[in-house]
């Protein structure tokens, strides 16, 4: 299939459907309601079901209904309504369900705005639901990657059996870009022996439950799951390196902002500057490993980022105080422009 | 010797963790010999709540899910939405339904999801220890309305079936009672409707059993079925509010 | 060899079909492309914008803050984006409805009376099919034979009329400096 030119927000869905899911309930909210709107139109014809839930709430259950299931499905939502669905991934992640949930992040705090943001990354990370959870979270930073990785996080999820977040922002769910459709590796799965789809008198009944009243079986639960999160961290680590092999300063930038960090990098070296750039692709788990390593080499790094600075804790952390750890940012659904994220290393390079 | 009475199949042989005199037992009786009646174990999902009946996963021999506190209906859909040869049935207690989950009941009746909902009504947040319910009627003295539910303060309570005869995707409304045997007899009988209603594909059937709390009621078993009669029959009539099926387009 | 253009104008004057257009183009003859629009209640009746950038090379930001090229088709836009224009820029703008010149002496102006030029040739609602024959000639950014067949290729062929005004559209701006 050769390249197509289309937005981000459509590319998760004919991505998502392309990886076999057929079952999408989402509730509108922009600037992701394409997604919605798109498979709104194509499941009907691919004998699947797109379902406009009353609210956010009910929409992260009823993924959980279908993934309880056996069934490959969906929503998506922008930073307000992840929110809302905080409490059902929270219950899926308690269940060892897969699934995904795609944000494309808008600017908060509350109504915010509906400009780009990536002011979720500690819901994303850290915070999004209550309890001991993790949540494999993929940053896309290119229409092409809002397919590619929207194909990887199913596979992701139901390989470990835990949801998976799609974490874009309001200019990679609107821009357009050429996409290539062809190119996604498929992965052995393992069987959802797990589902709850009715016994068929073939097997012992299967519960899908978080609630462990006894503290010593919660406990057990939840290691058995961290022994999961363990391989992720130590399988699924993704990121993309930039001139990162002589530089002195390493910018560390998702999304939209890496492709701005890396415009700002090229303009740089003109100027003899050695820069470089990390991606995490993977934002759990951070490629925090790599970034120790980059810290013997490199002299300072600087954590490019649409909040006001919330990945530049994790570097802090990678670093590990070897290196200074310096943060730019612009906020509230403003875009840093390639010349001043260029202003920001040229002043580290002087100092 | 012949067997009269025995466990049906599809409940588990486990003790039930229901306080004495609670009528959670008979209901899950009930849905249980239902199950077996129709010969659906093996086809047939159930999601638990949350309140007094979330252990109901454990005490039914069919595939359970554990939901989260009143998304009972929004699981149940997206699990038939996506498995709609599985007979799906959600249990939930009234502050699972009419309280915390009040959309996701309104909308799954509404969108005539084809399921079947088992709605405990006893005028009490049991779990948490007696604090009022959205059907706690009004007077009634629990530990979050100590001087009686007002109407001026706390609101009046919810009819949930009448609410919800009057939605399009409702093909039974039911309110029944299991304080005696010629009512449990009707209960049976409403609950195997709405059964029927989901394996014909009518849409939306909901069951509302007026059951007892002794414990958080502070009444004996026997006067609590009295008080059941005395003061929650007059406020929640028994009787079918709804029979039909769900109104729907052509495919 | 990377250009930022931004498209800029009123809801319905087909600011959006224009900026597509660029991209569409720029993906098929084999260049990086990113098309980027205004969302939100912007779109309500009001203004609208898209960003397209077009490049040899990888693009970084899609959103364009200094454009090599604007494309102004209302006032508003105009005054909101002509000063924006980075230096050796070129200002197209539809003289029918901006009755303004641009006063500034390091970018070129080029003024089309766009609007006008389609009522008066029966073309009315292609004011911004013009404008893109006149980016062509100006830019020689595409091929004219090339812009065109992506142009047409994506309109029904069922739909002729349609095919036809798009064309004698594209080939009246195209024309329209000699």
């Amino acid at each position: 299939m050769s390249k197509v030119l289309m937005k981000g927000n459509e590319a998760i869905a004919e991505a998502a459907i392309a990886a076999g899911c057929v079952y999408f309930f989402g509730y509108p909210i922009t600037p992701q309601t394409e997604v919605a709107e798109y498979m709104a139109k194509r499941l009907p014809k691919v004998g699947g079901l797109c379902l406009q839930a009353e609210s956010e709430v009910a929409a992260i259950n009823m993924l959980m209904g279908a993934s309880a299931g056996g069934t490959r499905a969906m929503t998506s939502s922008s930073s307000p309504g992840v929110s809302l669905k905080s409490e059902g991934i929270s219950y899926i992640a308690g269940c060892d369900l897969p699934c995904l949930v795609v944000n494309v992040q808008r600017g908060g705090p509350g109504l915010g705005g509906i400009q780009p943001s990536q002011q979720d990354y500690y819901q994303a990370t850290r915070g999004v639901g209550h309890g001991d959870l993790r949540l494999i979270v993929l940053a896309p930073s290119s229409v092409q990657e809002m397919a590619s990785l929207t194909a990887e996080a199913f596979d992701l999820a139901d390989a470990y059996r835990m949801p998976a977040m799609l974490l874009a922002d309001g200019a990679l769910g609107q821009m357009m870009e050429p996409v290539d459709f062809s190119v996604f590796p498929k992965r052995e799965l393992p069987e959802k022996t797990w589902a709850t789809n009715g016994t068929k008198g073939q097997r012992k009944k299967n519960i899908v439950n978080s609630l462990f009243i006894d503290p010593n079986e919660l406990e057990n639960s939840i290691r058995a799951r961290y022994e999961r999160y363990a391989k992720v961290e130590e399988n699924e680590v993704r990121y993309e390196e930039y001139m990162t092999d002589d530089a002195d300063i390493i910018l560390v930038a998702f999304g939209i902002t890496a492709r701005i960090a890396k415009s700002a990098i090229a303009d740089m070296r003109k100027t003899g500057i050695k820069a470089g750039l990390l991606r995490p692709i993977t934002l759990w788990p951070f490629p925090k490993k790599k970034l120790a390593e980059l810290a013997d080499t490199a002299k300072v790094f600087l954590s490019v980022e649409m909040s006001m600075g919330q990945m530049v804790d994790d570097v802090r952390l990678a670093v590990g105080g070897k290196r200074p750890v310096h943060f730019f940012g612009r906020t509230g659904g403003i875009i840093p422009s390639v010349e001043e994220v260029a202003e920001e290393i040229r002043k580290l390079a002087e100092a | 010797m012949k067997t009269v009475f025995d466990r049906p199949e599809a409940l588990s042989d486990v003790p039930l963790h229901y306080c004495p005199g609670c009528t959670h037992g008979i209901v899950h009786r009930l849905v249980a010999e239902t199950i077996d009646e129709f010969g659906i174990l093996g086809n047939t999902v159930g999601i638990a709540p949350v309140g007094c009946s979330v252990f109901a996963y454990n005490y039914f021999e069919c595939d359970m899910i554990e939901a989260a506190h009143g998304r009972a209906p929004a699981v149940a859909t997206g699990l038939k939405r996506t498995h709609p040869d599985t007979v799906v049935i959600t249990y939930q207690g009234d502050g699972d339904l009419a309280a915390i989950g009040t959309a996701e009941t309104v909308h799954a009746a509404t969108r005539g999801e084809n399921i079947t909902v088992i709605f405990i009504n006893n005028c009490i947040y049991g779990m948490t220890g007696g604090q009022m319910a959205p059907t706690t009627i009004p007077g009634q003295v629990t530990t979050t309305s100590p001087y009686g539910r007002k109407r001026n303060v706390q609101g009046s309570p919810i009819r949930v079936c009448e609410m919800l005869s009057t939605l399009d995707g409702v093909a039974l409304a039911a309110r029944v009672s299991v304080d005696c045997p010629k009512n449990i007899l009707q209960a049976k009988k409403m609950i195997k409707k709405a059964f029927q209603n989901q394996i014909d594909k009518k849409g939306f059937s909901i069951v509302e059993v007026l059951s007892t709390c002794p414990t958080n009621w502070g009444l004996a078993p026997k006067d609590a079925l009295q008080w059941l009669r005395d003061n929650m029959i007059p406020y929640y009539p028994l009787g079918v509010y709804k029979d039909g099926e769900a109104i729907r387009d052509p495919e | 060899m990377t250009t930022r253009f931004i498209f800029a104008g009123s809801g319905g004057q087909g600011i959006q079909f224009s900026g597509k257009q660029m991209a569409k183009t720029g993906m098929h003859v084999g260049k990086n492309v990113t098309f980027l629009p205004s969302y939100g209640p912007e779109m309500r009746g009001g203004t609208s914008n898209c960003t397209v950038v077009i490049s040899d090379e990888e693009i970084g930001s899609p959103s364009v803050s200094t454009p090599d090229i604007l494309v102004a088709m209302n006032l508003p836009s105009f005054d909101k984006f002509e000063p924006k224009v980075a230096p050796g820029g070129i200002l197209f703008c539809d003289s029918t409805l901006v009755d303004k010149k641009s006063e500034r002496e390091d970018i070129q102006a080029v003024y089309v009376p766009a609007t006008g030029l389609a009522s008066e040739n029966d073309l009315t609602g292609f004011a911004n099919v013009i404008l893109l024959g006149v980016i062509l000639k100006v830019t020689g950014i595409f091929d004219f034979a090339d812009f065109e067949d992506y142009l047409l290729s994506n309109i029904p062929a069922a739909k002729t009329a349609l095919i036809e005004k798009n064309r004698k559209a594209l080939e009246l701006g195209w024309n329209y400096l000699q």
